[in-house]
């Protein structure tokens, strides 16, 4: 972050081959148009609609990709904003990470915000072979820990991904649960022992 | 008949509940819904919808049988297949429910907040925007969508929705094109239209208004997008809001070519 933010904006559209003016004006109208489009409620507030870095630059379709210099910026912020547990421990209980997978509550202005928001894993990832309703906008992640192996390297990866998505990919569709608030350090050690233990559905 | 009907679905939904497989949840679905196209409630719906376009209501004590839907004041048929559109009379690009609004404060005198109380129905508190809707869709069922982006306003409103279609934000980083930009795909095990191509633009489209097995309800095409706002985890759309006309202009002009062919039946 060595430029201030408005230039670095102007950059990214430049380097996304996006740089006539109108584009520029359109994407500020547009912007102009949602803001007094919705109103607050509950716990969506307005500022929802504030982008950072990743979400500005990943909004220009097809909003999954974008140049590798852009990319290489979104990933670089987003792997400094990961941030691993103090006690170093990054596997937590597989059960209650599955029932975390599971649960799609959260973050909606319908939704108490006293309860635990769920990742909603399934909605896009199938992650074991007793629950046939599951989403395809993300892979299997079916023997994921089978697969890949329960080293440190690998624990550390898991962990970092779900914190961050895009620490990794850049404009992934994936929600970037734990930079965003969506859920908490342990919540996602949780997560994490559901796709590394051996014993959790994911890897029978 | 509506009992009938009520015991049907509950029917269907408990064969749904009980099938064993991804590929057949999905077929029986599709099953279900050819089943009750024959017999959709969505019928007491569009007979309401009359009614309410018939009766004399508002301060003014005026019918909206002159209400201009594009197409001349109170020229029905075919309308809503051409809508969004520019109206010179208010300068603005408007969708059916922004338009309906403006005759209910125009030609029957009621307030905007009368006008506007309640967009969505549930239970004995009804809609007649919902109500409305059914009707008027229905008297385009068949007719090829033929939305125009020619006057300056209408392509204004087009350029604008396409931009919020991809804008990602909020604490899980959606657009529209994160459940909706790709074929193929589901979440859970509902089919997620692709909107950014012709195919799935159309269907998405011309099959709403639908009824809503789920809620009981039927629900029109703002209802929707106010519903994936939700999920996308934004704030609340506001009914007749510019950003849900942009859009709608967006996807109701990508389904042009298609016929129209709502109210449906859906989950
Ligand atoms: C809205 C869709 C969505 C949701 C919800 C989602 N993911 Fe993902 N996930 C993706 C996509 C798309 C990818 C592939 C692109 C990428 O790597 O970022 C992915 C990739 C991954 C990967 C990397 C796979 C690999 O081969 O290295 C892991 C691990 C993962 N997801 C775990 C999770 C977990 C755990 C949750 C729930 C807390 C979750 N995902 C929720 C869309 C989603
Ligand atoms: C988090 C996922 C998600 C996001 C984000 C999302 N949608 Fe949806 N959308 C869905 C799901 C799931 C359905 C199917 C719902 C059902 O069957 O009950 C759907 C259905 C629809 C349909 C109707 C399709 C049909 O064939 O009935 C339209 C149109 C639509 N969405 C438009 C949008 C628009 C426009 C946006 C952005 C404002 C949006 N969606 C954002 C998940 C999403």
């Amino acid at each position: 972050m060595t430029q201030p933010r408005p230039l670095l904006l102007v950059l990214l559209f430049v380097l996304g081959g996006c740089a006539t003016p109108t584009e520029l004006d359109i994407a500020k109208q547009a912007h102009e148009v949602m803001r007094a489009s919705f109103k607050e409620t509950g716990q969506a507030t307005l500022d929802r609609l504030n982008q950072d870095l990743a979400q500005s630059a990943c909004s220009i379709p097809p909003s999954t990709s974008v140049n590798k210099e852009i990319a290489a910026t979104i990933e670089k912020e987003n792997m400094a904003s990961i941030r691993y547990p103090a006690d170093g421990k990054l596997l937590g209980d597989w059960k209650s990470g599955e029932r975390i997978a599971q649960s799609g509550v959260g973050k909606q202005f319908s939704d108490d915000p006293k309860n635990a928001s769920g990742g909603n894993c399934y909605a896009c990832h199938q992650m074991s072979k007793q629950e046939i309703s599951f989403g395809t906008i993300g892979p299997s992640l079916l023997g994921f820990g089978k697969l890949r192996g329960n080293s440190e390297a690998i624990q550390r990866y898991t962990y970092g991904k779900i914190w961050n998505a895009q620490a990794y990919s850049a404009c992934s569709n994936m929600p970037r649960f734990g930079h965003n608030g969506i859920l908490t350090e342990a919540q996602i050690k949780d997560l994490t022992a559901l796709l590394l233990d051996p014993a959790s559905p994911v890897n029978q | 008949m509506t009992v009938f009907r009520t015991l049907a679905i509950a029917g269907l939904l408990l064969g749904y509940a009980a099938v064993t497989s991804a590929q057949s949840a999905v077929d029986e679905i599709a099953k279900y819904r050819q089943q009750l196209q024959d017999g959709n409630p969505a019928d007491l719906w569009e007979a309401r919808g009359e009614d309410v376009w018939k009766q004399k209501r508002g301060p003014k004590g005026v019918s909206l049988e002159r209400c201009d839907l594009g197409l001349g004041p109170g020229v029905v048929t075919g309308a809503y297949a051409q809508l969004p559109r520019y109206f010179s009379d208010a300068d603005r690009v408007m969708d059916l429910e922004t338009r309906l609004v403006h005759c209910m404060v125009t030609l029957q005198g009621m307030s905007l907040a009368d006008a506007t109380k309640r967009p969505f129905g549930s239970g004995t508190n009804r809609s007649d925007f919902e109500a409305l809707a059914a009707w008027i869709t229905a008297e385009s069922r068949g007719t090829k969508m033929n939305v125009s982006i020619s006057h300056p306003k209408e392509a204004q409103a087009y350029r604008l929705g396409e931009k919020m279609f991809y804008f990602r934000g909020g604490p899980h980083d959606f657009a529209c094109a994160t459940c909706h930009g790709e074929s193929g795909k589901r979440i859970r095990l509902q089919d997620l239209p692709n909107l950014t191509e012709k195919a799935g633009a159309q269907l998405g489209y011309t099959t709403w208004p639908a009824y809503r097995v789920s809620q009981g309800e039927l629900r029109t095409f703002q209802w929707r997008l106010y519903d994936c706002f939700r999920q996308q985890r934004f704030p609340e759309l506001k009914f007749t809001s510019e950003a849900s006309i942009a859009l709608t202009t967006f996807l109701a002009y990508n389904a042009n070519g298609a016929a129209f062919n709502a109210p449906a039946i859906k989950r």
